[in-house]
């Protein structure tokens, strides 16, 4: 602790040094950004700067998400946090209950009087974000949802038609057994992010409820309920298609493993963020990829509903003074601004925000001339969204998507079988809720 | 009773010389591990707005976690393997090495290496190596042995894997200072107990062993601190403490729990017992395995 206090105390000291005019508002923003994302992320401070002259927003790289978050926590507690941090969706229950520490964006905007329009944001983008009476508390920056890829020359290769993914769970294992028995690929699919897509969006897709209190939307007294049936059945065909080589498994969290299967034509198919596909069109100049939907099972009623998002956000850390906060006010308009929404959508792979950008994009010819680049937009905003597939919000969820992870693990070790794991998923994830209840 | 001791004309100067060693323990040591006891003892939010005292409560919410126990038991399973590996290979290396005489000098430079290479970058290079879907070694022992090995599932395959790379990292360290140990074995005492008809491995047993004694309690000292904590780096760039916490070490549930979950009670009761198991090791290691020492 004592170290953090120390090393953020220096940053800002540094970043106090490097200031150019004086005259300016400083906003210092913290980010989770690197590579070339980061690249991009900067280039958007760069712009803001040069499109006025009153503020200069000072972009900083903190390492991964749940660094820069523990960082700005811990720069919060020494009284010298950033004015804006970036803090990925699973952390939104947190910052959530942190009153008195963030500055809801729509306070803010009021406060500053910027024009703001909540109704041209994407609602499931900002549904995420808002609170019950549907304000909205942080600025969505980089949202994302996963989709399919899949391999168009292996598809050929096994007969089967290139221009069609597949579009239930029922012709995942179809495909994936023709695409084995063909030889074209060793394996059917792999999947990254197994928390997020074959557990939360698994059962936003199927309209089912994650949690009490509309996914805990209503309050921290919720309880996680995804150890329904469906998810149960679902689970336990994972495990059977592992044994049966249909799907190989890509590693806990982001699934470190699961691209290069993809990627080395070892697996057909593979699921993940629809921000990877940059990442998929650099490694695979071997073969044409194709993108689809999440697949479902079509004797769920309700499927399919609409899948969530993941991805982060910026927050308003308070303490900041109000030029400060009038600053980072107009700071998230330029952000929303269907001009540079459709740049940073159209360069990283991540949704647009705003319906405005879009439109732009489509206007300008974007998804005519790269395919596939609408599939998550359209998968996102095919129904609209119910309290089951609005989105999900726990504290202390960092954890339980661990606690996720690890079971999963068990059940393809076969130490628990699918109930089992997904009852323990609950139980030791209430465990968590609960304690987050009480702490706040 | 006399007692024979040197006297200081100025009274305050034994305090400033001893000073800088004192400031620096308070500092990095006193302070923190203070204030890890102190927060051990409250329940708070993350951003440290509302802080209630709960007294022992996080420390009785650890002894009903099966989670916490479970990572005691992991702990001493890496711990033993770790230390007993790392121990025994580089004696076997020290003594390979002191019995050559030209090529000693480059045997020992090659094997002082892994040393050099930071415990984060030496979980990297064994994740590479081991890795599932990438690795050269899951291939190659599918293709001989017909093994399937995948750490991302089997916690047992998670386990070799972290005790691998915490052993190859520590077998330099414990390869020098052994190697020192036997050059400073007088060659007089094993020539003449093979004079005396002791064969090699009596003469191990029986010279070489007991006088390497002062060596190898420094490095049982060593190493078990080691274990408990600078393998973290290792933990962190390969298994993150998994699969289902099949390597979750006393001190990788620290730093998850408290920089990863923002459970900051929690993760200061761990902390403080973890500090007081190493005092207690340490303190039997010097009480009871010190006795067993002919220096």
């Amino acid at each position: 602790m004592s170290f953090s206090k120390i090393a953020a105390a220096g940053t800002v000291s540094l970043l106090a040094l490097a200031g150019t005019t004086q005259a300016q508002t400083q906003i210092d923003w913290w980010h989770a950004m690197g590579g070339e994302l980061g690249e991009k992320t900067e280039a958007l401070a760069t712009a803001f700067n040069a499109s006025q002259s009153d503020f200069v927003v000072v972009p900083s790289y903190r390492g991964t998400y749940t660094e820069t978050m523990t960082g700005a926590i811990a720069a919060f507690r020494a009284g010298e946090q950033p004015d804006i941090v970036q803090v990925f969706e699973v952390g939104t229950g947190t910052m959530m209950a942190a009153e008195g520490a963030i500055v809801p964006v729509y306070q803010l905007m009021a406060d500053a009087g910027v024009a703001f329009d909540p109704s041209a944001f994407l609602p499931t983008v900002v549904g995420y974000y808002t609170d019950p009476e549907g304000r909205m508390l942080s600025m969505p920056f980089n949202s994302s949802t996963p989709i399919l890829y899949y391999n168009k020359n292996v598809f050929a290769a096994a007969g089967l038609d290139p221009a069609q993914p597949p579009r239930t769970w029922a012709e995942m294992e179809s495909f994936s057994r023709q695409i084995m028995a063909s030889g074209a690929a060793e394996c059917g699919f792999t999947t990254g992010w197994v928390s997020w897509v074959q557990l939360e969006n698994f059962s936003a897709w199927h309209n089912l409820q994650i949690g009490t209190l509309e996914n805990g939307f209503g309050g921290l007294e919720t309880e996680l309920t995804v150890n329904g049936p469906v998810q149960a059945r679902h689970w336990e065909n994972l495990a059977r298609w592992q044994q049966e080589g249909v799907f190989k498994y890509g590693g806990p969290g982001g699934g470190a493993d699961a691209p290069p299967l993809f990627y080395a034509q070892t697996c057909a198919m593979y699921m993940n963020s629809s921000a990877s596909r940059a990442g998929v069109l650099n490694n695979t100049p071997d073969f044409e990829v194709g993108y689809g939907m999440l697949p479902y099972y079509d004797d769920v009623a309700g499927a399919p509903q609409n899948s969530i998002i993941g991805g982060a956000t910026l927050w308003v850390l308070a303490g900041g003074s109000a030029e400060e906060q009038r600053g980072v006010a107009e700071f998230f308009n330029f952000l929303s601004s269907p001009e540079v929404q459709a740049q940073w959508h159209q360069d990283t792979g991540y949704l647009p925000i705003t319906q405005a950008a879009y439109d732009l994009s489509a206007q300008q010819g974007y998804y005519a001339a790269n395919p596939g680049a609408d599939t998550s937009i359209l998968q996102m905003t095919l129904n609209t969204p119910t309290v089951n597939s609005k989105g999900l919000r726990f504290g202390n969820y960092v954890q339980i998507r661990g606690i996720i992870d690890e079971e999963f693990q068990r059940l393809l070790a076969g130490d628990v079988d699918a109930q089992g794991a997904l009852d323990a998923v609950v139980s030791r994830g209430n465990a968590l809720i609960r304690d987050f209840e009480a702490a706040n | 009773m006399q007692t024979k001791r040197t006297i200081f004309g100025n009274k305050g100067l034994p305090y400033l010389l001893l000073a800088p060693q004192l400031a620096i323990t308070a500092v990095f040591f006193l302070w923190p591990a203070g204030q890890a006891v102190h927060q051990s003892f409250l329940r708070e939010d993350a951003f440290g707005l509302s802080t209630t005292f709960v007294g022992l409560r996080n420390y009785r919410a650890l002894m009903d976690n099966s989670e916490y126990l479970n990572a005691l038991q992991v702990t001493v399973v890496f711990s033993i393997a770790t230390v007993v590996l790392s121990l025994g290979l580089a004696l076997i290396l020290a003594l390979a090495v002191d019995r050559m005489l030209r090529s000693a000098a480059a045997y020992t430079t090659l094997l002082i290496w892994p040393y050099a290479v930071a415990p984060a970058v030496a979980g990297i290079l064994w994740w590479f190596i081991f890795n599932p879907s990438i690795g050269i070694l899951p291939f190659v022992l599918e293709q001989t042995l017909g093994r399937d090995w995948n750490h991302n599932l089997s916690g047992q395959d998670a386990m070799i894997l972290v005790v691998i790379a915490a052993v190859w990292k520590q077998i330099s360290y414990n390869f020098l200072f052994f190697l020192a140990g036997l050059q400073s074995i007088p060659a007089s005492l094993r020539e003449a107990a093979a004079i005396d008809g002791a064969g090699p491995v009596k003469r191990f047993w029986t010279i070489t062993l007991p006088l390497l004694s002062p060596t190898t309690f420094f490095l049982l000292v060593v190493n078990v601190v080691y274990t408990l904590f600078d393998t973290f780096a290792i933990i962190d760039a390969t298994t993150g403490g998994g699969p289902a916490q099949a390597t979750n070490i006393l001190v990788y549930k620290v730093y998850d729990d408290g920089f990863v979950g923002l459970n900051l009670g929690s993760s200061a009761a761990q902390s403080v017992i973890l500090m007081l198991i190493v005092m207690m090791l340490t303190f039997i290691q010097f009480r009871y395995v010190e006795r067993k020492v002919t220096y």
